[in-house]
């Protein structure tokens, strides 16, 4: 039989890892939605000495991809300090799965960026992060990096899709250069939102599409 | 890997009948020819005879005597010569106005979009929750610049069965071509040209287990559409191209398979699937009309999970479906008719399409309900949103 997927992926995904809530934790993430379609929860334990992941727990609502990255990174993370756990990179949980398709990325990046939001979270919780950072033309820049462009399975700023970005009173605007009826341009969009939108300054964002 | 797998994907495609098979062999080993004019060889002349008795079985089914039909490659070329050949023959000279449904099957849709960009107007008829299009909507929408309306018989996701003797009927009050894409209806759902008033309808040889690449198109006597695909004098100069014989040979040997007791097997099946996961499985909802749909369509949305988990899973244990999550499709994107029947992308996610056949069983019914709730349960015990 042949799937979709390394027999690592199917492996996690048939019996993933560390999954469930931990009671009481010290740091927890949920990132994207049912409505962009995936959705993953991560829960962190940390030692507060040592600032070590002494456990790392997920839940998904998501595809195949979503699941096993969710199981990877949990396996990753556990034992790493705070600071090793933040810079697992979705490329290292993509290798340690034996390789993903690059128009999964979106799928499996939200567990990447949960672990990272969780661990912020806690640094939140406990007084380790000093004050809000203001949403700048930059901060957009590097959260486009995390959009990805299904077509190559890499990200938006570096296939050179991103036109424009403007910052004005609270609305951002990013101009992205496909055209509006692209395949993925209704994909792309919804991910950008779930990007920006959050951001605790933004008031608006509004995606334009080139001609 | 697995003894059997159990294929549930038959409005995709469908195993072929070894008895089409049969009738088609004669026609790639002895008779090869091109269908030659009566005027040719031998092998050209009976050749030209087998293609002309295959067009009799098609037009027969659908009750047409000195009507059109012309063989394609399958369903997509059939409605896409239905939309742009009868823009092409009526836009300069009637009007650039065309009528679809929001939840036709892409060749439709994608045909419409495509004169859209070509200047004419289309509009995309809404449809209610169980997938039924407007009808006071379609009447209110026909104008004098209306040249064609395309509503299909039942729908390819959730197998909602459409009016069309009343379609057909508003269509010919208001002197409107009307084109119906029969894909998932054709021989499995009555449909008489003699009784229900459409010109043009697409049909397929896909799903009904024979050969796949061949499909047809009816065109009622005296309608006015243009040739699109150019070349020869072929099928009636309105389809260039050498004939495909042993597919047309075959597409009628699968008409003449399909018996009315086999729908009956069909549909309950359908009815078993459906009465079985409704009942036990919590938090799921059928999508489409829960009787008026085709007899080998089951739709389901299994809440709290996502889709392309659920194939997966059923894929790893021997189960063939489709969904129509973002995740399962080429263009990430969630079933246009899922959110067109005014569902979320959360019911679209966890949408499972299920699709018998000629070869399915009660008993592998049974299997995949089975297996189906398995899989549901496991799914979300680890989803954030799957306790309580």
């Amino acid at each position: 039989m042949k799937f979709p997927y390394s027999e690592k992926v199917l492996e996690h995904f048939r019996h993933p890892r560390n999954v469930g809530k931990i009671e009481n934790p010290d740091g927890k993430a949920v990132e994207g939605s049912p409505a962009c379609g995936d959705m993953v929860a991560v829960y962190i334990k940390v030692d507060p000495e040592t600032r070590r992941l002494t456990d790392v727990k997920f839940e998904s609502y998501g595809c195949a991809s979503n699941i096993a990255t969710g199981s990877i990174i949990t396996e990753l993370a556990k034992g790493k300090t705070i600071a090793e756990a933040k810079k697992v990179t979705w490329k290292q949980a993509s290798e340690a799965l034996g390789g993903l398709p690059p128009i999964k990325v979106h799928c499996s990046v939200l567990a990447v960026d949960g672990l990272r939001s969780a661990i912020q979270n806690y640094e939140e919780r406990h007084g380790l992060v000093k004050e809000r950072e203001t949403t700048t033309v930059e901060v957009v820049r590097k959260r486009l990096k995390k959009v990805i462009n299904p077509v190559s399975g890499l990200n938006l700023v570096r296939t050179n899709l991103v036109k424009d970005i403007e910052v004005k009173d609270g609305i951002v605007r990013v101009v992205i250069d496909l055209p509006p009826n692209h395949q993925f341009a209704s994909a792309i969009k919804e991910e950008i939102a779930d990007k920006i939108e959050h951001l605790w300054d933004v008031k608006k964002l509004v995606v334009d599409f080139t001609e | 890997m697995l003894d059997k797998v159990v294929y549930l994907d038959n409005a995709a495609a469908t195993r072929l009948d070894e008895r089409v098979l049969e009738a088609m062999k004669p026609y790639f080993f002895d008779v090869y020819a091109v269908a030659t004019s009566e005027f040719g060889y031998s092998q050209g002349i009976e050749a030209r005879e087998a293609l002309e008795s295959a067009r009799e079985i098609l037009s027969n089914a659908l009750g047409a005597c000195d009507d059109r039909f012309i063989f394609t490659s399958g369903s997509t070329e059939s409605s896409n010569i239905a939309l742009k050949g009868v823009a092409l023959a009526l836009g300069e000279k009637k009007g650039k106005h065309i009528i679809v449904s929001k939840i036709e099957d892409f060749p439709v849709l994608h045909s419409a979009k495509a004169l859209e960009r070509q200047g004419f107007r289309v509009t995309y008829l809404d449809v209610d929750s169980d997938g039924f299009v407007d009808l006071d909507q379609l009447k209110e929408s026909i104008t004098d610049e209306t040249i064609l309306v395309s509503i299909q018989h039942a729908n390819q996701e959730i197998g909602t069965l459409q009016d069309i003797e009343t379609i057909g009927r508003i269509c010919r009050e208001k002197e409107v071509l009307f084109h119906t894409d029969a894909t998932h209806t054709f021989t499995r759902v009555p449909l008489d040209v003699r009784k229900v008033p459409v010109d043009l309808i697409t049909v397929s040889a896909r799903t009904i287990h024979g050969p796949s690449s061949i499909g047809g198109l009816y065109i009622r006597k005296g309608t006015l559409i243009a040739k699109w695909v150019d070349g020869g004098f072929q099928e009636f100069d309105l389809r260039a191209g050498i004939e495909n014989i042993p597919g047309a040979v075959g597409f009628a040997k699968a008409v003449e398979l399909v018996m009315l007791e086999e729908n009956n097997r069909l549909q309950a099946m359908r009815d078993h699937l459906i009465d079985r996961v409704l009942a036990e499985i919590p938090a799921t909802t059928l999508n489409g009309h829960r009787w008026k749909r085709i007899p080998q369509n089951a739709n389901i949305t299994f809440h709290l999970v996502e889709g392309e988990s659920i194939t997966l899973h059923l894929d790893m244990r021997g189960f063939a479906v489709s969904t129509g999550s973002a995740c399962f499709s080429r263009s990430l994107e969630a079933s246009h008719v899922i959110r067109g029947i005014g569902g979320d992308h959360e019911r679209a996610h966890g949408s499972v399409r299920f699709t018998f056949g000629r070869y399915n069983t009660l008993e592998d019914v049974d299997a995949v309900v089975e297996t189906v709730a398995e899989v549901v349960r496991e799914l979300r015990n680890i989803s954030p949103l799957g306790k309580n």
